[in-house]
């Protein structure tokens, strides 16, 4: 067999559209002014007005006002400002309760725990085999000293995709805040912000063929956040420093040829792949949904037994094909996928499982090929594997 | 391809050596647990009149490090006496391999432990029986010596990361010197757990950071 390259973690990075990237050149080349006010030279007004229509893309495709958007570096300082800044900008002192899931990415979760350190109680809402957030046990956790409820829409591991307006409404008959984490999410799944009830929503261009270090957090009006660090003025007061222009704009360029028949095909490569590595590999298991509607087009996470992740990461690559585990042992903690246990598995089942995530750029020759390898590798590793043979 | 693995280490990963069960064989031993992430099963088969490790074979759950490690300990151990084998340790299967990454020592640790516990548990078939020792502070001391800081590779009594133990009516308490905030706190606690409660005269141990009161 002939080796390809296969890239299957779009879930983590994707690849800059074409049309981006000619589009990020021009404020790296020409238009490399910063982004001034409209009372300074042609070439500042001229990068404002590419943030500004960025701006304006980004919003309408949020149903939100282009005020209520801020250009952030990213998904991690999207979820940063969301829960610092509020908590920093909240005046209702006897609101000091924040609620998560469990299974939300590290910006969330690590902000949450500092600031528990910091006096504020800190509660994390549990989830179901699936990944699902149970939401009566949620309005259980909330009350009418709770400030925010963060609760991702579609998780980073396994895809689930959160009923975001019923967390909403929980969140919201205590008066609390509701932020949610939509950078697995967005536009892979419609969102409206007004319709939905969302106070705050993080996005990330790099997971929707944009650039790298480009995000913006949805910040509806008068939700008091206070900004992180100080500078000037930029980003209505809540994000100092001199404005990426060109992530900004690639970021707009992105949403903007963004083209919903490539979700629908994503999502085909992503089902022909389920049902070749479930029939043609025996004691598989689907992590996530079983449904696959329940969960964004781009994720398919299963748990091969007997095995350890790292190892199929590692082999796989050497074949040419780009997956991740939540194995211990490919992370930076050294920590099995904290998402996994909160789904109730094993550590045995963690250390097993795969992300394979593919894009618009994935082909079904690129799924074959796939799935004949991790067959192979598989196949192989359990010969040597001591746990469940013989 | 800058893997952070040596040359070495990919080749005993793709055709890693003495893969296998021995049928018959005269000792077995398994450390490590699917949970950990990393297993380790050795077989031996040892001539009863020279003590000379005939033939050894492996089999392995876990990431390339494992894999290559157990391999290069069964090619270690090998025709040799097991006095000999006994002293194998982590740095020698570590520099045989051309180094590992400081994340990787407890996989070669685990190898090691394997054998010497083979060597053990034939042994003890043979009749050289231990009796059951109470634990003792220092006894601790001395298993968690196989306990890796992932930070510098280092066990983690030798760089005093280990700051006190305490021992009462069979409750273990462990303080080391990191904040539970940290990156590998929790990976050192299960390390630590993993270590000591098996004991047989322990019930309970704690694990204590610096930022946490007894």
């Amino acid at each position: 067999m002939e080796t390809r390259n296969v890239y299957l973690d779009n879930n983590a990075a994707t690849r800059a559209d074409e049309q981006v990237v000619r589009r990020m050149d021009l404020f790296h080349e020409t238009d490399f002014a910063v982004a001034s006010s409209q009372f300074s030279h042609t070439p500042g007004i001229r990068a404002k007005d590419a943030v500004e229509q960025s701006r304006e893309t980004i919003a309408g495709s949020l149903g939100a006002g282009t005020e209520e958007i801020v250009f952030t570096s990213g998904e991690t300082e999207s979820n940063n400002l969301a829960l610092f800044g509020l908590a920093r900008g909240n005046k209702d002192k006897r609101r000091k309760r924040i609620v998560i899931s469990a299974v939300e990415h590290f910006s969330v979760l690590h902000t949450a725990e500092r600031l528990a350190r910091e006096g504020y109680e800190v509660v994390k809402a549990g989830v179901d085999g699936e990944g699902f957030v149970d939401t009566d046990a949620l309005a259980g956790l909330v009350d009418d000293r709770t400030l925010l409820v963060s609760v991702m829409h579609a998780n980073h591991e396994v895809g689930t995709l959160q009923d975001l307006a019923a967390v909403s409404a929980v969140a919201h008959s205590n008066g609390a805040y509701f932020h949610t984490d939509a950078s697995y999410s967005y536009l892979q799944v419609p969102i409206d912000v007004e319709k939905t009830g969302i106070d705050l929503l993080s996005a990330d261009a790099n997971k929707v063929h944009g650039p790298k270090g480009s995000g913006i957090l949805y910040v509806k009006k008068n939700v008091p956040v206070s900004k992180l660090f100080e500078g000037g003025y930029q980003e209505y007061n809540m994000r100092p420093g001199t404005e990426n222009v060109p992530g900004i704009a690639g970021f707009g360029k992105a949403v903007e040829i963004w083209n919903d028949g490539d979700v629908r095909r994503t999502a085909t490569l992503r089902d022909a792949l389920k049902k070749m590595l479930t029939e043609g590999i025996e004691d598989t298991m689907i992590n996530g949904p079983q449904d696959m509607n329940r969960r964004i087009a781009n994720n398919l996470n299963v748990s091969f037994r007997y095995i350890e992740g790292e190892s199929v990461v590692l082999h796989l690559d050497m074949r040419g094909i780009a997956v991740i585990t939540g194995s211990a042992c490919f992370s930076r903690a050294l920590q099995a996928s904290h998402v996994l246990l909160a789904m109730g598995f094993t550590h045995e089942r963690a250390h097993g499982s795969i992300r394979f995530s593919p894009s618009k750029y994935t082909t079904p020759e690129d799924i074959t090929y796939a799935y004949e390898n991790v067959k192979e590798v598989v196949t192989r590793l359990r010969e040597l594997s001591p746990v469940g043979t013989v | 391809m800058s893997l952070p693995y040596s040359e070495k280490v990919i080749e005993y990963f793709k055709n890693p050596k003495n893969v296998g069960e021995i049928k018959n064989a005269d000792a077995v031993a398994t450390e490590g647990s699917p949970a950990c992430g990393d297993m380790v099963k050795l077989f031996l088969k040892v001539d009863p009149d020279t003590r000379v490790i005939d033939d050894i074979k492996f089999k392995s759950y876990g990431c390339a490090s494992n894999i290559a490690t157990a391999s290069i300990i069964t090619e270690l151990a090998k025709k040799k006496s097991i006095d000999e084998a006994k002293k194998i340790n982590w740095k020698q299967a570590s520099e045989a391999l051309g180094g590992l990454p400081a994340v990787k020592v407890h996989c070669a640790v685990l190898a090691v432990q394997a054998l010497k516990t083979a060597i053990e548990n034939y042994e003890h078939s043979k009749g050289i029986v231990k009796e059951k020792k109470p634990t003792t502070v220092d006894s601790i001391r001395k298993r968690l010596a196989h306990v890796i800081n992932p930070l510098t590779g280092l066990d983690v009594l030798k760089v005093n990361f280990i700051k006190k133990i305490t021992l009462a009516a069979g409750r273990a308490a462990i303080r080391v010197d990191l904040t539970s905030d940290h990156q590998f706190a929790g990976n050192i606690k299960n390390e630590i757990i993993e270590r000591i409660e098996p004991l047989w005269d322990i019930e309970k141990v704690e694990v204590l950071f610096n930022d946490q009161a007894a």
